[in-house]
């Protein structure tokens, strides 16, 4: 009696733990389902024509693929991609490894030395890092517009540059201050310099944060709209994301066209996310405030 | 090492110095001062902010007060952001992190989840506008499927509505945010202290109030500022569904602050909407630096 008891007992918890398990998976995939389905709906409708789409892109009495969309928004007459992807890659390869060297040296300055209002430098550096864009875009605006820099990728690059550097020297600075400070002395022994000893042996035991960095500001610039907006206006020089906005009209909008502009703009950031996944996260995690 | 000088690690700093100098320190000052200047750059006071306070697009808590729709002007859509998408957004994250730990294939999930934080905000705007449409969206199709079919529309072009679907369309984006930053959170948490709990017969909500939201603050912290921050700043995905209309029914301070200054060419109203954009971020944003400083 007593051991049928205990043997139930075990046997309704089993029961209560599985089913349990079972509703937590099936809301989990039921979340996923609805994160999925934005994208998947932007999906299907990149690669059918307007008249399917407008009857529902879940519905496939009628399927007739096209890659119309695609080569439409490849050629497009006001916003071609074509030309803004480019555009987009030129303006951030650089602005993604510029930031990143120029970061990397002043936070070794502030995780290494000690000097004369360093910490205030810190504080006010931390602090920088809260600006929104909004607030320094009339003064810059100005200053590419009088050093000749206005709708040139030189001035959007440098802009870019300088708003990366507060968070990614915060971010270096605690990474170069848990590095053990030994091997940097021996060297110094042996009579390298302080710049010898930052890029042959500092850098390289630097390389997973500077992976993260790279992914996170990566995507950043690719991302940007505001500061392209404002800095970049001919319509050959438009950046990706700028392409994209410019695509819908106010009412009517050729949704197989703007669908298959949008995976071709968001593919790029996403496939940088699943190469360096684990470095985008731990990058992110480490509470990087950004404008 | 010699690490007391002050030559070297100037060499070090010269570049950083120099560019957030000319493109941050001068500009974020330069951003105030024009705020107080009037259109010949005299000097005028607050009559910026007063103008701006003046104009409906801004502030316009009438319709609010009498229990009509938006537009209410965008500080106070804004202050609607942050009231609504504030605590959905912290709540789903948090319940995702938990929910999604112990599950086969909570990983790939999570990475889907994630996706919003990866793709340009701009397509963000666009992947909603989609999902609102009237015929091509599949909201309106759940809408028929449960027996809604009457309430059916663009959601996205509604002073009525407008507001409160992009409220929500950006919980979906940012959700995935406050996860990740929990998920890191929760590793964290030693499992002994579970363990010890579950042994001393705690149930599983004790142990979720007495040890997981309390080993959780500092994630918690993380996320509240950085999601208001973003809540403040957002820009992209207003423009690219209806530029702040219809009627100023989603304009937020950000888009009028561009509009303001590239659109009707008027600095001094642009950089008093800046400027107060500016405080109110440093305001939420304060306490988290103290803390990032302290640490």
């Amino acid at each position: 009696m007593k051991l049928q008891d205990t043997v139930s007992n075990v046997a309704a918890r089993l029961r209560k733990t599985s089913k349990t398990t079972i509703l937590m998976h099936i809301l989990a995939w039921g979340v996923s389902l609805i994160w999925l389905l934005p994208f998947l709906g932007v999906f299907m409708a990149s690669i059918r024509p307007l008249s399917e789409i407008l009857d529902g892109w879940w519905n496939f009495d009628v399927f007739n693929p096209t890659l119309r969309g695609y080569v439409g928004a490849w050629n497009h007459p006001t916003a071609p991609l074509n030309r803004a992807l480019l555009n987009s890659l030129i303006v951030t390869i650089p602005s993604t490894f510029i930031p990143i060297f120029v970061a990397a040296l002043g936070a070794y300055a502030f995780a290494r030395f000690k000097f004369p209002t360093r910490d205030m430098l810190f504080f006010v550096l931390v602090l920088l890092q809260t600006i929104p864009q909004q607030m320094v875009i009339i003064p810059i605006f100005n200053t590419m517009i009088s050093l000749g820099l206005w709708n040139n990728y030189i001035g959007l690059i440098l802009v870019h540059t300088a708003f990366a550097l507060p968070w990614q020297i915060f971010f270096l600075r605690n990474f170069f201050s848990a590095l053990p400070v030994e091997i940097e002395e021996a060297a110094r022994i042996d009579g390298a310099s302080y710049f010898k000893i930052f890029y042959k042996i500092v850098l390289p035991l630097t390389l997973p944060a500077l992976a993260s960095l790279t992914a996170l500001q990566f995507v950043w610039v690719w991302n940007d709209f505001f500061f392209a907006i404002v800095l970049i206006s001919s319509p050959g020089m438009r950046l990706s994301t700028q392409a994209v906005a410019a695509m819908p009209g106010r009412l009517a909008i050729d949704w197989t066209v703007v669908s298959a502009a949008s995976i071709m703009v968001m593919i790029v950031p996403i496939i940088v996310y699943v190469v360096l996944q684990r470095y985008y996260v731990r990058g992110l995690v480490a509470g990087a405030v950004k404008g | 090492m010699d690490l007391r000088q002050t030559k070297i690690p100037l060499f070090f700093l010269f570049p950083t110095i120099l560019l957030l100098t000319l493109f941050v320190v001068f500009p974020v000052v330069n951003t105030v001062y024009i705020s107080f200047l009037g259109e010949d750059d005299e000097f005028v006071g607050l009559q910026n902010y007063e103008e701006v306070f003046g104009q409906r697009n801004f502030w316009n808590p009438q319709n609010l007060l009498e229990g009509k729709t938006p537009p209410y002007g965008a500080l106070i859509h804004n202050g609607i952001w942050i009231v609504l998408h504030l605590p959905l957004s912290l709540f789903f994250g948090l319940v995702l992190a938990i929910l999604l730990r112990d599950i086969k294939g909570g990983a790939i999930i999570k990475s889907v989840v994630f996706l919003g934080m990866v793709i340009p905000m701009i397509v963000g705007g666009i992947l909603l506008r989609f999902v609102y449409d009237n015929r091509a969206g599949i909201l309106n199709e759940f809408l028929r499927i449960v027996g809604l079919g009457g309430l059916t529309r663009t959601w996205t072009a509604y002073p009525q509505t407008i507001l409160l679907a992009l409220i929500l369309g950006t919980v979906w984006i940012w959700t995935g945010f406050s996860m990740i930053v929990y998920s890191a959170g929760l590793e964290g948490i030693p499992k002994e202290l579970f363990e010890a709990a579950k042994i001393d017969g705690a149930s599983r909500w004790r142990r979720f109030w007495r040890i997981t939201v309390p080993m959780l603050r500092p994630a918690t912290i993380i996320v509240i500022t950085m999601t208001l921050l973003w809540e403040l700043k957002i820009f992209d995905i207003v423009w690219v569904i209806q530029q702040g209309g219809p009627g100023g029914a989603s304009m937020v301070m950000a888009l009028m602050m561009f509009r303001e200054a590239f659109l009707s060419r008027n600095f001094g109203t642009a950089s008093a909407i800046a400027t107060m954009l500016t405080i109110l971020t440093f305001g939420f944003a304060a306490y988290m630096v103290y803390r990032m400083v302290k640490k």
